[in-house]
């Protein structure tokens, strides 16, 4: 009778935590962020939440200043076409921590060929980092409205890599194989760039390269006449950048929206402006910095399609509603800042 | 003595086989033979057999067989016929509508083709089950409750995938087959459309659906504590009122202040679970045809109220134009 019963417990009990198992660990916690009763509230989970931070707030120190005063760089090296007009001993400085940040491994070398002149372009990477810098100023100079006075680094990305750890290049798969059985029509699959949804799993050709219209809600209450809406294959393309964006901040949907009402800008978060900025500009690095960068890389950084990797969301925010959990490194290196 | 009830039961009613009343002149016999079950005689009635298939039931059941292997091999063929991960992305798969720009043409079997075939062989196997349905009723002089309730599904079913895309002009407006995908699906159409939550129809098929399964619970609650009183006997209690009857029409009356009677807790279960597929049609056909944002609607008609925000509201961006 006890075996039986020992059994039949063990039937139970198995199979429910094995239906368990891909659920999240408790516990969640959920932080009330708007009216009562409307729902806009963040969930988090502690555990999850606490190892994002963890990564998220490993900041470099940073380098000690040898000196604001001296010549301009631009008068002493030859071929600076960026911050020239930066006295030597912080452009030195900033060169130093660019390889900190981006090539901790490779050094100076890694830009600048051995045994040439510093002045010498022969290397792909020196190109790449030029007009990331380049970047990096117009971000901070021009999208205060997404940045804020936070700013960005290299850092802000690149967190010791070569090549920022995040981004996206052109899906074969997403784009079909167009076969007679079997098309998955770009989605259908579990697809990490959409949080493992079924959603369309390529968010960012249409979105985040191209400027398609995200917006599918009719502002109408009633259909209007010769005007067509969004399709449900839109609104599923759309839903699926917002499952990018979510997954990519670690929040979810009533962080910026009121669920009820999406569309409404009157009963959202301000944050969901910033958000709106935030789309803007990465449209704007992918097609005024990064794209182009395609025809000076080696085919080894290029994707199956032969496009250079892209800037997504999580490019930056790496899981956390602000970079780096909002730290600014800025003070530190004021040549980067807008107020320059 | 033993009690017999009808779940978990002590006791298994077990007589002989019995193959059911006469068929009318014309019918195809009935098939299979009888055998018995202890495990089915836990639940229900442990025969199990004869069935009666006839000539509906074969080409409905081949029809659904279509679909069902449209459907299968389709999503077996998008993980290039690898079985593993069939299994691990069984979930995932789909077999998509045509897209937009098809409208309502017959598109390559590429994009929504094989949908388009999987979508009429299913609808097919479903009336020819529901005509099945109805003269298998008819054939034992029967009511024909059971189809007129299935019938309801079948609209909704017909609303979703046939009715509104073509109201709409388009297949690419119907539901995928799929398990994310068709809840995807879901959740897309509501946002498409403002919020499904404030479409009236939607709110009345929804207390429809929890009116019914509350009614369900407190009828077989109220049949089952009066069964030792011949409470299971409740059509014959209809119109010869036992002591079952009273005690069970008493115990709602003094809880609640009014109860339904034997026969028509059976209509308020009936109505309560049709009215749920037939309201909900109702709000899916005005979605997209009559009404383009519910949220909107609502707020135009006083449904939807304003509540005031935490903080400052967000202001549209694209208005300022950067």
């Amino acid at each position: 009778m006890l075996r039986s019963r020992s059994f039949v417990l063990t039937a139970l009990v198995v199979p429910t935590l094995a239906f368990l198992a891909a659920c999240e660990a408790p516990p969640v916690e959920t932080e009330q962020l708007g009216f009562r009763g409307t729902g806009m509230q963040q969930v988090t989970n502690r555990n999850r939440a606490a190892e994002a931070a963890a990564n998220a707030t490993i900041i470099p120190e940073p380098l000690p200043v040898f000196g604001t005063s001296g010549p301009a760089a631009g008068l002493v090296y030859q071929n600076v076409q960026v911050l020239g007009d930066l006295p030597v001993p912080q452009f030195t400085r900033l060169m130093q921590a660019m390889t900190a940040w981006v090539a901790p491994e490779q050094g100076c070398a890694y830009c600048h060929t051995e045994g040439e002149a510093l002045s010498s372009d022969s290397a792909y990477t020196k190109v790449v980092a030029r007009r990331m810098l380049q970047m990096n100023l117009a971000i901070n100079a021009s999208w205060g409205d997404h940045v804020g006075a936070t700013g960005v680094t290299c850092y802000t990305c690149h967190r010791g890599n070569n090549v920022p750890q995040y981004g996206w290049y052109l899906d074969p798969e997403a784009a079909g194989p167009g076969k007679a059985l079997g098309n998955r029509a770009g989605q259908n699959r579990p697809a990490p760039e959409v949080a493992y949804a079924s959603l369309p799993a390529d968010p960012f050709s249409t979105y985040l390269a191209g400027k398609d219209n995200i917006r599918v809600l009719s502002q109408n209450p009633l259909p209007m006449k010769n005007q067509t809406g969004a399709s449900i294959v839109e609104t599923e393309q759309t839903y699926g950048l917002m499952m990018h964006i979510s997954d990519s901040l670690g929040v979810n949907c009533t962080f910026c929206h009121n669920s009820r009402a999406f569309g409404a800008w009157e009963e959202s978060s301000p944050v969901r402006t910033t958000a709106w900025y935030g789309i803007r500009l990465v449209r704007d690095l992918n097609s005024e910095y990064v794209s182009a960068l395609a025809s000076v890389v080696p085919d080894k950084r290029l994707g199956p399609l032969g496009d250079i990797k892209k800037v997504n969301c999580t490019t930056c925010h790496q899981g956390a509603p602000k970079p780096l959990n909002g730290v600014s490194m800025l003070a530190d290196y004021p040549e980067l800042s807008a107020s320059r | 003595m033993a009690e017999y009830q009808n779940i978990f039961n002590r006791v298994q009613v077990r007589g002989p086989a019995y193959a059911g009343v006469d068929l009318p002149v014309g019918d195809e016999a009935r098939s299979g033979g009888t055998s018995f079950s202890y495990w089915m005689g836990k639940i229900g009635d442990a025969q199990i057999g004869p069935i009666y298939l006839g000539w509906l039931g074969v080409a409905s059941l081949a029809c659904g067989f279509i679909a069902f292997e449209i459907i299968g091999l389709y999503m077996f063929a998008s993980v290039d016929w690898d079985l593993q991960q069939y299994i691990r992305q069984l979930f995932w798969l789909a077999l998509e509508p045509p897209p937009p720009k098809y409208g309502l043409s017959i598109p390559p079997l590429a994009e929504g083709g094989w949908w388009l075939m999987a979508g009429f062989f299913l609808t097919t196997s479903l009336l020819l089950w529901w005509v099945r349905t109805y003269r298998r009723a008819r054939a034992l002089g029967m009511g024909t409750h059971v189809a007129w309730a299935f019938a309801a599904a079948i609209w909704l079913y017909l609303v979703l995938g046939f009715i509104r895309p073509v109201l709409m002009g388009s297949w690419s407006e119907a539901v995928p087959f799929g398990i994310f995908p068709h809840l995807d699906w879901t959740a897309a159409f509501s946002i498409r459309y403002g919020n499904l939550f404030y479409n009236p129809f939607h709110m009345l098929s929804i207390a429809f659906l929890y009116g019914a399964t509350l009614l369900f619970a407190m009828h077989g609650a109220t049949i089952l504590a009066v069964s030792r009183f011949g409470g299971d006997r409740e059509v014959s209690q209809i119109v010869d009122r036992g002591t079952a009857a009273e005690r069970a029409q008493l115990f709602w009356r003094w809880t609640m202040g009014f109860n339904a009677t034997m026969e028509s807790i059976h209509r308020w279960g009936w109505w309560f679970a049709v009215l749920c597929p037939l309201t909900g049609g109702i709000g899916i056909l005005l979605t997209g045809t009559a009404v383009d944002n519910w949220y909107l609607w609502g707020a135009k008609h006083g449904l939807a109220p304003m509540y005031p925000m935490g903080g400052e509201p967000a202001i549209d961006p694209s208005l300022g134009a950067r």
